[in-house]
């Protein structure tokens, strides 16, 4: 038989492109470097379809959104054409007619997508009167701000939450004109099943779903002649804060944030892979236990606090499995108001522990009453990553002109183990490095566990532990939790550790980092960071971390121990939201 | 946080049970599910609506979504008369907004409240009736009223009221 050769090529503005797999038309025009405006479009979610922005001319059909329409030999297709443009504008003329457009006082002023291409497209008069009332704002959890009078119905939010968490908290409701994006019958996100992870946020192209911003709160400790202000900033902020400042994905700059930091007045600048390391030693004991008595396995891991509410509404018979180690931004808040707050003789009232988080939940987890000691919280403040950019901005504070400066002692000392913490798999990983020496007595030669590692929703792998064989699940995205726990449930899967985070790709991918959801590659490059991070340590193990073992030595005794319980761990309880059990 | 309070009584909860399984819980019977649970309250109240999408796997905003959007379903009270005037073109024609408007007033009624607090009327416009010749046509429950007038549309409410003395 005779091959015939098909011509895969269309021509874009009169230049022939060849295209392979690409799913769609948008894809095969981006690959030739034009730039073509979108707001649903979001490479990680289903395809919608609805905001008609990269509508494209196809000769002989008409107007099309070249986000849903796939590549055919032979089309012929102009990108920026009058009738393209005409289009474009006219739907950001009735995009903006309901929005509301007091753009200095937004939160993401600047950085929202509606503003950019107004201004892109000049869009100057609007022809189209407002009709719709102002709604109320949701701002009462301590998390996310919803305001659906910036919202344009592009569902992204929505395949968000379905998608990849699996939850649904927020759907469209009525119809038409009248259409809305809200939790159902109209409540506010702390009345319903929200484990506020932000991946709502991370999605939305405007104002409508953004992060509570607590970069005042900072300031104002700051400000107090009466405070000791400390920050612990997380593994997964450091390879991506750069992106804001024009500094390429993945690119450590803890030392530039230590140094700039400090330049904003804060008083010391610690680590939280040091508490990540503190949580090996009390997670990893706890596992060696479980499994030496085989009880209470899979053990979960209790690190993510939007996967720990979720446990909490939906999977209440696993609770008693999640690990009760504390996770390290609440050990880290613990541990500073006990042993740094003796050290530096403060009172835990005027010592200000601020965490710098890539992560939405962590703001919600820090309020949670257990994690306060007579009225006064472990943590007191969290800013996500974005915020500490503002925070570096508005001190006006021009990191170029900075050299990097270590982080200050001893909770500033960490191993490479408690940096892989923000990817998936890290804490698996970081766990393994510790749980062998210490069942086997052995010294672990290659502490590189690559079955751990990458973006994967689920990873799953066996290791042998002193002839012992342990099974281990490593999943991201609640949506894939429930998928693993629903075989477990059926008894067609059987692990004895699972790692769960609830953000794509771990921590790295959490929505209080820089908005990345238009680039597939950059949570990769983050997660390449933090490993190049680890293989740089000298140090690789947490228990081998010698701040760490000076902290046993000194105040905790052993890991587990009475006061290291008191310190470190923590219960969980049912929140059965619906309510609806017989 | 607290749990939200969920006011159905084990009678209630039977009978929505029931529902589900004649309709086996399957997703792509939704629509028919709330069309039931919406005979049996005469709307759709919020606590059956959780406990529908709970029992059925889905989420309660995606549920609500679907009974906000058909214009079939009522997430607000109806009353034990439904009144439907029809407005399609021949019904508009002929005068149906006249008899729309007498009636709201008769019963106190406006465009956002459309159910008396006696519970007894409820009135709203639909789009066709099918009824063209009979122009304008006003429906109450089951029984088709032809060629209404604001004046004979006073009346029958005032026999319905009366009835249900």
């Amino acid at each position: 038989m005779v091959e015939t050769k098909v011509n895969n090529t269309i021509f874009i503005n009169g230049n022939e492109v060849e295209f392979s797999n690409e799913r769609n038309l948008l894809e095969v025009i981006q690959k030739t470097g034009i730039d073509i405006p979108t707001f649903c479009y979001r490479p990680d979610l289903t395809l919608y379809g609805a905001c008609r922005m990269c509508v494209v001319e196809v000769e002989g059909r008409g107007i099309h959104a070249s986000c849903t329409m796939p590549p055919e030999p032979g089309l012929k297709i102009k990108t920026n054409s009058e009738r393209v443009r005409r289009v474009r504008k006219v739907s950001l003329e009735l995009l903006l007619s309901n929005h509301d457009r007091e753009c200095t006082t937004c939160e993401r002023s600047g950085d929202c997508e509606l503003q950019i291409l107004s201004n892109k497209y000049d869009v100057k008069d609007l022809r189209f009167e407002k009709l719709q009332e102002k709604a109320e704002i949701d701002d009462t959890n301590p998390s996310l701000v919803r305001d659906s009078n910036k919202c344009i119905l592009c569902g992204a939010c929505i395949r968000a939450c379905t998608e990849v968490q699996g939850k649904s908290v927020l759907g469209f409701s009525n119809r038409g004109s009248k259409t809305v994006c809200a939790p159902a019958y109209g409540n506010k996100l702390e009345d319903v099943d929200c484990v506020y992870c932000g991946q709502c946020a991370a999605v939305c192209p405007t104002g409508a779903l953004s992060i509570k911003s607590d970069v005042d709160k900072v300031f104002e400790a700051i400000n107090d002649d009466n405070k000791t202000v400390i920050v612990q900033i997380a593994p997964a902020v450091r390879v991506a804060l750069g992106e804001q400042f024009n500094i390429p994905a993945g690119e450590n700059i803890i030392g530039i944030m230590a140094a700039a930091l400090r330049r904003v007045g804060i008083n010391k600048v610690f680590d939280t892979s040091f508490s990540a390391d503190v949580t090996i030693m009390e997670e990893g004991t706890e596992l060696i236990g479980r499994l030496k008595n085989n009880e209470k396995l899979p053990l979960f891991t209790s690190c993510c606090p939007a996967w720990v509410r979720h446990a909490e509404q939906n999977h209440k018979n696993f609770l008693k499995n999640l690990s009760t180690a504390k996770s390290p931004q609440q050990m880290f808040g613990a541990l500073a108001k006990d042993v740094l707050c003796k050290e530096y003789n403060v009172e835990p009232k005027d010592f200000v522990v601020v965490s710098i988080m890539p992560c939405t939940a962590k703001k919600a987890e820090a309020v949670r009453p257990e994690f306060s000691e007579n009225g006064v919280q472990e943590v007191d403040i969290v800013l996500t990553t974005q915020e500490v950019f503002k925070l570096i901005q508005s001190a006006g504070i021009n990191i170029s002109k900075l050299t990097p400066e270590e982080m200050d002692m001893p909770f500033g000392e960490h191993s490479g183990a408690g940096v892989i913490f923000g990817a998936s798999g890290g804490v698996a990983e970081a766990a393994l490095r510790t749980a062998y020496e210490v069942i086997t007595g052995k010294t672990l030669e290659n502490v590189n566990f690559e079955d751990a590692r990458g973006l994967d929703t689920l990873k799953e792998f066996t290791v042998d532990l002193g002839g012992k064989k342990i099974k281990i699940a490593i999943i991201n995205t609640l949506a894939e939790a429930d998928r693993v726990i629903e075989k477990i449930n059926k008894g067609e899967a059987h692990y004895d550790v699972i790692e769960v985070m609830a953000c794509p790709g771990g921590c790295i991918g959490g929505a209080g980092q820089p908005v990345s959801c238009k680039d597939r590659l950059i949570k990769g490059n983050r997660k390449d960071g933090l490993y190049k991070a680890d293989a740089k340590m000298k140090i690789k193990k947490s228990h081998e971390n010698p701040s760490v073992k000076t902290l046993y030595d000194k105040h905790l005794g052993e890991p587990n121990s009475e006061k290291a319980h008191h310190l470190l761990h923590t219960e969980y309880e049912e929140r059965d939201i619906w309510n609806v059990e017989e | 946080m607290e749990a939200i309070k969920q006011s159905l009584t084990s009678e209630q909860k039977s009978k929505l049970n029931s529902i589900l399984k004649k309709f086996g819980y399957k997703k792509s019977n939704l629509i028919a599910i709330l069309q039931n649970v919406q005979e049996v309250y005469r709307y759709l109240p919020e606590d059956a609506l959780t406990y529908v999408s709970v029992k059925m796997g889905l989420s309660p905003a995606s549920v609500f979504g679907v009974a906000t959007f058909y214009s079939q379903f009522s997430l607000n009270p109806k009353g034990k008369f439904e009144i439907k005037v029809c407005d399609g073109t021949a019904c508009h024609v002929r005068g149906s907004m006249p008899v729309f408007n007498a009636i709201k007033k008769k019963l106190g009624l406006t465009d956002d409240k459309i159910t008396t607090d006696c519970l007894r009327f409820s009135v709203e416009t639909v789009s066709c009736l099918g009824a063209c010749g009979l122009a304008p046509v006003v429906m109450i429950n089951d029984k088709v009223y032809p060629k209404m007038t604001s004046e004979a549309m006073s009346i029958v409410l005032d026999e319905l009221l009366k009835e249900d003395m």
